[in-house]
């Protein structure tokens, strides 16, 4: 974590040790299931099957007990399609919401207009709304189109859902830009487009980069769109669907399942860890406010 | 804040020009249909792009070019629309312009909120009252099937259950953890919260494949437990359990993993605002002889009341609409529906539409109350600027 800031003056009082004893007793406890699956998934599917993951720590150098097949296979079965399939749904579904909200958060930060504070509270108030609310209505639509398992129809989706929030975050973030910039911009003769484009967007860069990681990190993760949109065939389906796909299965995908959910959380891990600084300040500036 | 001065729309010189007309240009019908319609330009637009073209259904074109594609359109294509339509503006009259300009800024956003947020809440309410099928009308009958039968009250209650527990936990051992962690050195407390903040970049489908090793279960005699918690068990010498079908006990296994999920985000938001406490009312504190203890309840926590209020909010509707979790480990089975869950059973497997509905606006109607608050503290701070 970066967000350690200055302070110089923390005080350490007593004896820190009980402190530190529940850190990592709770840190610990937080890290073993995650560190067992990574264990398993690079385990021969024999033994994921037949012990438990810890029975490893008895034979750590033993290198038949431990193989890449898992990976491969999983790669070879589907998972390498959907990990193409869910970065060709997330990449325009972030894309496609940060470049509509843009213009709109900025009409509602800098440009008046009848209507301006109440459809802005309306904004505010779907932020709230729950996706399920709009599944079938869509669904339906989408069916008498004929669009359902289309990327477009998923784009478009994931943009509905993402614009309360990106739009609201945007506008506070441009409503608090300096006016004075703007209005000596404007008395230099430029117009709200050029204004917006070549002053507004490039101040809104932090912004704009954490709600891009933020929508990301959502998409790509996100199950119940993606099932209820684009759905189970094996050509379009994303890394998630495949997962809960295996997961169904049982017992039958025991050695499967470890090595694919790896594959499906190797991006968004790495995003993550990339990116916290942006990431970790924009979630802060969205939910510490007020 | 103080508020934002709108800009003079005579400073910007309109490139176009146009016949100067009076000021009751920007006023009457003409002017909303020139407004209303710059407004959905746009989007219909894009809706055209994306769905009337064969090749972007499904198989036609490989998936990069369509990636590509959607990427140039919503990048390039999207700007060039919106920087055409400016251009159009400026072909107006001054005035004329000048009104219509916000709406081709802001009307885009608004009208695909419409169509995926406002259009389906009103129709999911509207077809809450008619039958599976939607052709008829059937009053109250699926609102009085969620609360009598016993299936929809076992989620119901479910949920309740999952809004108390998990919010509880998640936000107390966030802000325990916070704290505690504020007061070890600063590279312990990086790599600790590091750790609890990992899950929150994992799927909760991959959560529970995560879990699922934890909770697995072999009947005696069917081979060695591969279940972190079974093995401990055995150890223990309990016989093993199936962690998942133990009413009503596995409903706390679920909620575990989205514990495991929430507490790394309340526990970075709290430690953020833990940080923000001025250190001069700490040590004044500590001066007039307050124990660690005292400081954190009598000056750390008040200070951070509202940030605690948030983030309880903020996981509570998370929790509320938790599906995916439920829908991967038990399907609903063994008394573990959740709401959300049984929506989307009602609507694809059962193929109930008016249920499914009814239980969505349960959902929706749950939370109007944080949507009013939200649009109320919104008001005031807009009050205040």
């Amino acid at each position: 974590m970066t967000a350690r800031t200055a302070a110089p003056s923390k005080v350490r009082q007593s004896s820190p040790w009980p402190i530190y004893l529940t850190i990592g007793l709770v840190s610990t406890m937080w890290a073993i299931p995650a560190i067992g699956l990574l264990i398993n998934s690079f385990r021969e599917p024999r033994s994921i099957r037949a012990s438990g993951w810890w029975t490893v720590f008895g034979h750590l150098f033993d290198s038949t007990a431990w193989t890449l097949g898992n990976y491969t296979r999983v790669l070879d079965e589907g998972f390498g399609n959907a990990f193409a399939n869910t970065l060709a749904v997330s990449i325009p579904s972030v894309v496609i919401p940060i470049t509509i909200a843009a213009f709109a958060a900025y009409a509602f930060a800098w440009m008046d207009f009848p209507g301006r504070s109440w459809l802005f509270a309306l904004v505010v108030g779907l932020m709230v709304v729950p996706l399920q609310m709009a599944l079938i209505p869509i669904l339906r639509i989408y069916t008498t189109i004929g669009v359902t398992g289309t990327y477009p129809a998923v784009w478009l989706a994931h943009a509905g859902f993402g614009l309360p929030l990106a739009v609201y975050l945007l506008r506070n973030y441009m409503g608090s830009l300096p006016s004075s910039i703007i209005e000596s911009a404007s008395i230099d003769g430029a117009d709200h487009f050029a204004i917006f484009w070549r002053l507004i967007v490039p101040l809104s860069v932090p912004v704009l980069a954490s709600f891009a990681i933020f929508q990301f990190l959502w998409v790509w993760n996100d199950y119940l769109v993606a099932l209820v949109f684009l759905g189970i065939e094996p050509n379009v389906r994303v890394v998630t669907v495949e997962l809960a796909d295996l997961a169904g299965r049982g017992e039958g995908a025991l050695n499967l399942m470890p090595a694919a959910a790896f594959v499906s959380m190797i991006l968004p891990l790495a995003v993550f860890f990339g990116l916290q600084r942006f990431f970790v300040r924009g979630m802060t500036a969205g939910s510490v406010k007020g | 804040m103080t508020t934002p001065p709108m800009l003079k729309e005579e400073i910007a010189p309109g490139a176009g020009g146009g016949s100067p007309v009076g000021p009751d240009a920007s006023k009457g019908v003409l002017a909303w249909l020139i407004r209303i319609t710059s407004a959905l330009i746009l989007p219909i637009v894009i809706a055209v792009f994306f769905f009337a073209f064969g090749f972007l259904k499904r198989d036609d074109v490989s998936k990069s070019v369509q990636v590509l594609v959607a990427v140039v359109v919503g990048i390039v294509g999207v700007w060039a629309m919106y920087w055409g339509m400016d251009r159009l503006i400026n072909l107006l009259p001054d005035s004329l312009g000048a009104s219509v300009r916000p709406f081709v800024f802001v009307g885009p956003a608004m009208v695909i909120l419409s169509f995926y947020l406002i259009y389906p809440a009103v129709n999911t309410t509207i077809i809450s009252f008619k039958d599976g099928r939607s052709q008829n009308w059937i009053g109250l009958d699926n609102y009085t099937r969620i609360f009598t039968e016993s299936q929809y009250l076992i989620s119901i209650r479910n949920s309740l259950i999952w809004v108390i527990v998990v919010p509880v936990l998640a936000v107390g051992i966030g802000l325990a953890f916070a704290t505690m962690a504020d007061k070890i050195s600063a590279r312990s407390e990086s790599v600790s919260k590091s750790v609890i903040f990992l899950p929150m970049a994992i799927s909760f489908v991959g959560a529970s494949v995560v879990w699922t090793f934890v909770y697995s279960f072999r009947p005696e005699g069917f081979g060695n437990q591969i279940g972190l918690l079974n093995a401990l068990g055995g150890v223990a010498g309990m016989s093993p359990v199936n962690w998942l079908a133990q009413k009503p006990w596995n409903n706390l296994m679920l909620m575990v993993i989205l514990v495991w999920l929430q507490t790394g985000f309340s526990m970075v938001i709290l430690s953020s605002a833990i940080k923000g406490v001025p250190d001069v009312l700490l040590e004044a504190a500590r001066i007039d002889g307050a124990t660690e203890w005292e400081a954190f309840w009598k000056v750390v926590f008040p200070s951070i009341l509202s940030t605690i209020v948030v983030v309880w909010t903020t996981v509570l509707i998370t929790v509320w609409k938790v599906f995916d979790i439920v829908w991967v480990m038990t399907g609903g089975r063994d008394g573990t529906q959740v709401v959300a869950q049984q929506m989307v059973q009602e609507f694809f497997t059962n193929r109930n539409n008016g249920v499914g509905a009814a239980l969505a606006v349960l959902l929706f109607v749950a939370v109007l109350p944080i949507l009013v608050i939200n649009i109320r503290r919104f008001r005031a701070e807009e009050a205040v600027r």
